[in-house]
């Protein structure tokens, strides 16, 4: 392993500009001649729209032009889609209203954009904003996706009857009911997985440009994944047509998934830059965020799990109601089913699975993919009735896990995932150990003595990542393939410029990729520049989610640094004046057997430009290749997360004492920011299990809508994580990369609410555990967890 | 934010002619409350008096047996300061929670106890404390000061210039924060004096801050955290919201008082 090579903890090439202050975001950036816009949001969770007054705010001083839902129909733009399409059990397709840009004569949801004004200042668009008056009718409002499907609950798109989007299964029913009634032991739990704000540190942004001389429009936003948003934009919502339109996304500051989606507000300001004829820029506040950002989780569900008598799994039954809020949005409907269902599995050998869902609109936000997507939500089912299982029967939790765990791979579970590699064992072997699993009676005495309560709660996660073989996905339902693209430009001087289309929004990838194309190329770290997130540049990409970059991105440009390999061999055969075969490229030197010269990349490089040792008809000139990669499976990270606390059952208050976590990501590109991730990720999961937690009123009313009341996880709340890894490399792409970006989100909240169940010796809480629940919880009894 | 004007005067006199000349001013401190406040146009005064320049309303002084904090002083020089630490050391431990480091430096003692945040930690402590709030114009009692939600005892034009805490024998502060904003679910602050047990409570009641007379009572006969394992406080009279509701908040106050005497 080189000093920056694949495996080295090289330090983040993009930090240096990041912690100088000399990022550039969407707000940073200011076009000649830019105005403002500002949304009039619905203070309303459903409401008719009676009648919109524009008249005063067009007066207002600086007040270049209001817009409202009657101006974006008469221009014919399209409203947002939903790319993945979901049949319900009676193979109907799902049932979706209209997601139009601004309302078109109903509101669904408080902070739904009603109209737009543009201001020759922020400070003028949002005095006219304030003089456009609405007059709402308003309607009842639908809040809780347990009753949202109920009769008499108000109708939210005509479309969806009962408010219901699709009605969706998957697996075998008829085995799963034979199973339960074989079953010595049956675990039955209901769950609730807390709706989540993401709260990337930057807000939504987006200046919308357009050039009349080339006819073309230009998007600066905030984006996971530019080029799906132009896809998105000129076929669908028919802005321009892809050629005319450049999407750029530059330094992005967070997304956690949700800045995947398109939003009304880039539409807008697209849409109206070109109508006012000036660029016209949209910059989030901190409540727009939290009332119109794509939300996440929002699960009910009710699990069983049976049981033989020896402790082995039979079969496991879910049914779970989605909550989708008002509008689907961009990948809404494929995250409570195919990201979510297919990892009911979890490491274990379940040999019949039954899984239902509803997805359920609201008036709420739209809810779309967070850190996770899916599979936290599912791990959250399996891993805590494994816990409750475990504890119902009697056996050790790990014990009882490992009885289960699947041992032989490829593994096919009853769920459409083959599992192509891992060693569930080891990790949790090494977790115990680092956990010092043995000495838990100890500590919990020390507690005890102290008037706490110490509890330990396990998590043997798995995920599916690596998103996504495109046929597969194509046959679920998907929209899009799901491969990733590269393009390797080596410059005459030995250079490089590596153009992804996967996106860096705080995954280092401007290190990652460039300590791959060194060592491929044999080439200094700082001779490699990554170029993203602008479809000018970068020729087509479907960004960054699912902890795909590594896996599928880096496998792209793996790929195209090979040809630009195979190419360069060529051109150091006719320098070396060696038959092409017989040359060699190790470390950055092309070699031959039948010759003692050799040349460096840059050498190869300059005479690749120069094309002075072959001619035309021999060898096309210059050094750039580009790859698509796409894979064969998905990939599988897993791991071993414990937590081990201590409640006060005084106050409530829940200290982490412990956290380990073991992961099998495979290769490891950059341990140091793989082990970022995982911080990240273990602090995201237990905010949501014991801090975060949107909270919308009976009348739809966001209470939670500033960080005065939604709680983020702060430093104080962690320990300091023993983070240690397995590896089982991914056999599915060339690097054996499986994703690491969302493992802590998935693995900890369960580890969190084993834990403290563990401690309070009852199953009675919800997420997030927070202090005010865990002391009503520590008020109740325990009850007794003996084998029936 | 609206447009305001913006005048930041030498002098307590200076700022109070301001006031006076101005209907719809408004004094700044710290900013940390008034500023959020006008940025999200829930305020639009007209007029905004700095007092950031004013001397004669910073600095921490001891006088006989009193502790003097002047209304500028950030949480973060009472925290750090040696002589409260000597005079009262639980007062700069209640300086020292509130919010994080961007708050307490600054945030002021004046723009707080101005401001009677019912979840504000200051008020507490000059309620238990017996503290005098002296302003531009007059000395009022911590009896008389607080009045309710976001209410004092203050009139228009008047400009708090200082805090007077009589020394204590003993007091101290305990917190249990609200876990997304910080400021006190509950807090509750004992202190012995010159005129017997004082026990404020902020954070949790529907009314603000107050004091617990049956846990004044309780300590008054034993100063120990023992001498309050009987407290009940009527959850009545207390606050409900998502973080805490009134029956976890009356328990809190009892657990808090306990830790504040220990
Ligand atoms: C994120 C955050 C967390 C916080 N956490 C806590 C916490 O945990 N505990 C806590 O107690 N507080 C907390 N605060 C409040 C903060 O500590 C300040 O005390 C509070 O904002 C008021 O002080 P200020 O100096 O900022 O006053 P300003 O915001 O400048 O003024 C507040 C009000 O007081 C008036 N005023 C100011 N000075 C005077 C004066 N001398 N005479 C008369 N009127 C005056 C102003 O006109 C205004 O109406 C927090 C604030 C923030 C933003």
């Amino acid at each position: 392993m080189s000093a920056t090579g694949i495996g080295a903890p090289v330090r983040r090439k993009e930090d240096q500009r990041f912690i100088t202050g000399k990022g550039q975001y969407t707000d940073d950036i200011n076009r000649a001649g830019q105005a403002y816009a500002v949304f009039v949001r619905s203070p309303h969770a459903h409401a008719t729209i009676k009648r919109i007054d524009t008249q005063a705010a067009a007066k207002s001083p600086g007040c270049l032009a209001v817009y409202t839902g009657a101006d974006i129909a008469a221009d014919k733009v399209g409203g947002l889609i939903c790319g993945w399409m979901i049949h319900s059990k009676d193979g109907s397709p799902m049932k979706a209203g209209a997601h139009p840009v601004l309302a078109q004569g109903k509101v669904r949801y408080v902070g739904d954009h009603v109209a737009v004004v543009i201001g020759e200042t922020l400070a003028q668009a949002r005095d006219a904003a304030e003089r456009v008056t609405v007059d709402y009718e308003a309607l009842p409002a639908v809040v809780d996706v347990a009753t949202a499907q109920s009769a008499g609950q108000a109708q939210i798109h005509a479309e969806a009857p009962g408010n219901t989007v699709y009605q969706w299964h998957l697996g075998d029913k008829a085995a799963v009911e034979a199973a339960f009634g074989n079953a010595k032991h049956v675990t039955k739990i209901d769950l609730v997985n807390n709706r989540l704000i993401p709260n990337a540190i930057e807000p939504r942004a987006a200046i919308g440009e357009y050039d009349p001389g080339q006819d073309s429009l230009t998007l600066h936003t905030t984006s996971q994944n530019p080029h799906v948003a132009r896809l998105v934009l000129a076929a669908f919502i028919g802005l321009a047509p892809e050629h005319k339109l450049r999407v750029i996304a530059p330094d992005v500051g967070g997304g956690f998934g949700s800045k995947i989606f398109i939003y009304a507000e880039e539409v807008v300001c697209l849409w109206a830059a070109r109508k006012i004829g000036r660029p016209v820029k949209w910059t989030g506040d901190r409540t727009e965020a939290f009332l119109a950002d794509a939300h996440g989780r929002d699960h009910v569900t009710t699990a069983e799990l049976a049981l033989d008598g020896e402790g082995k799994i039979l079969a496991l039954r879910v049914k779970t109601k989605a909550n989708l809020g008002s509008y689907l949005s961009t990948f809404a409907s494929s995250v409570p089913t195919y990201l979510y269902a297919p990892l009911l599995s979890g490491q274990y050998n379940i040999p019949a699975i039954y899984c239902e869902v509803d997805g359920v609109y609201t008036n709420t936000a739209p809810v779309d993919a967070y850190r996770g997507a899916g599979r936290p939500e599912a791990t959250f089912v399996v891993e805590r009735l494994m816990e409750v299982a475990a504890r119902q029967t009697g056996r050790d939790p790990a014990e009882f896990r490992r009885k289960n765990f699947v041992t032989s791979f490829p593994h096919a579970t009853p769920v459409i995932m083959t599992y192509d590699a891992g060693d569930y064992e080891a990790s949790m072997r090494k977790a115990l150990e680092l956990a010092d699993y043995a000495g838990l009676p100890a500590r919990k005495a020390e507690s005890a003595k102290k008037g706490m309560k110490r509890g330990i709660g396990f998590s043997a996660y798995i995920e599916a990542c690596g998103i996504a073989p495109s046929q597969a996905v194509g046959s679920l339902g998907a929209g899009v393939g799901l491969w990733e693209s590269a393009e390797v430009r080596v410059n005459p001087t030995g250079s490089v410029e590596v153009l992804t289309g996967s996106h860096s929004h705080g995954q280092g990838h401007e290190t990652t990729f460039a300590q791959l194309v060194s060592q491929r190329l044999g080439i200094p770290i700082d001779q490699v520049t990554v170029v993203h997130g602008d479809t000018d540049k970068v020729q087509f990409g479907m960004g960054t989610y699912g902890s795909r970059s590594g896996a599928v991105g880096m496998s792209a440009i793996f790929k195209a640094a090979d040809k630009v390999i195979v190419k360069a061999k060529k051109v150091a055969g006719f320098v070396l004046e060696v038959p092409e075969e017989s040359v060699d490229f190790k470390d950055g030197i092309f070699s031959s057997t039948a010759t003692n010269k050799t040349l460096t990349f840059p050498e190869v490089a300059l005479q690749a430009y120069i094309a002075h040792k072959f001619s035309g008809a021999q060898l096309e000139p210059g050094l750039k290749e580009g790859a698509f990669f796409d894979p064969t499976n998905f990939t599988f990270p897993s791991g071993v997360h414990i937590c081990e606390l201590e409640i006060d059952p005084e106050t409530g208050t829940t200290r982490i004492d412990r956290w380990t976590a073991v992961d099998d990501f495979g290769t490891l590109v950059n341990p140091m920011i793989v082990e970022g991730q995982v911080h990240g990720g273990v602090a995201q999961g237990v905010g949501q299990a014991m801090l975060e937690g949107a909270v919308y009123d009976r009348n739809g009313q966001l209470i939670t809508a500033s960080f005065m009341d939604y709680t983020m996880p702060r430093a104080g709340d962690l320990p300091s994580i023993k983070i240690a890894m397995t590896s089982t490399p991914c056999p599915s792409n060339p690097l054996g990369i499986k994703g690491c970006g969302e493992a802590g989100a998935i693995a900890a909240p369960p580890a969190v609410i084993n834990a403290i169940t563990d401690a309070l010796g009852h199953e009675d809480i919800a997420m997030p555990a927070t202090p005010l629940a865990v002391w009503r919880a520590a008020q109740k009894s325990p009850t007794k967890m003996a084998a029936e | 934010m609206y447009a305001f004007q913006y005048h930041r005067p030498q002098s307590v006199a200076d700022a109070a002619k301001l006031l006076a000349s101005n209907s719809e001013a408004k004094l700044l401190a710290g900013g940390h409350t008034l500023l959020p406040t006008m940025k999200q146009r829930l305020a639009a005064p007209k007029a905004i008096v700095d007092l950031a320049r004013i001397a004669e309303l910073k600095g921490i002084d001891k006088k006989g047996n009193a502790l003097v904090i002047g209304a500028m002083t950030t949480h973060a020089e009472v925290a750090d300061s040696a002589i409260v630490r000597s005079a009262i050391a639980g007062l700069a431990e209640v300086a020292a929670v509130i919010g994080d480091p961007h708050v307490r430096h600054r945030g002021t003692i004046g723009g707080s106890v101005a401001n009677n945040d019912p979840a504000a930690d200051y008020p507490a402590a000059l309620l238990a404390l017996g503290a005098t709030i002296a302003t531009n114009k007059r000395e009022i009692k911590a009896d008389d000061f607080f009045k309710g939600l976001f209410t004092t005892a203050l009139q228009d034009g008047e400009i708090i210039a200082r805090i007077s805490f009589p020394v204590p024998a003993k007091f101290g502060y305990a917190k249990f924060p609200n876990p997304a904003s910080r400021y006190a679910l509950v807090g509750v602050a004992v202190a012995q004096t010159g005129s017997g047990v004082r026990v404020a409570v902020t954070g949790a009641g529907k009314d603000g801050v107050f004091r617990h007379t049956a846990a004044e009572a309780a300590l008054g006969k034993g100063w120990s955290a023992q001498a309050l394992s009987g407290l009940t406080t009527d959850a009545n009279l207390m606050m409900s919201d998502i973080h805490a509701d009134a029956a976890y908040r009356a328990h809190l106050v009892g657990v808090m008082a306990r830790r504040a005497v220990a």
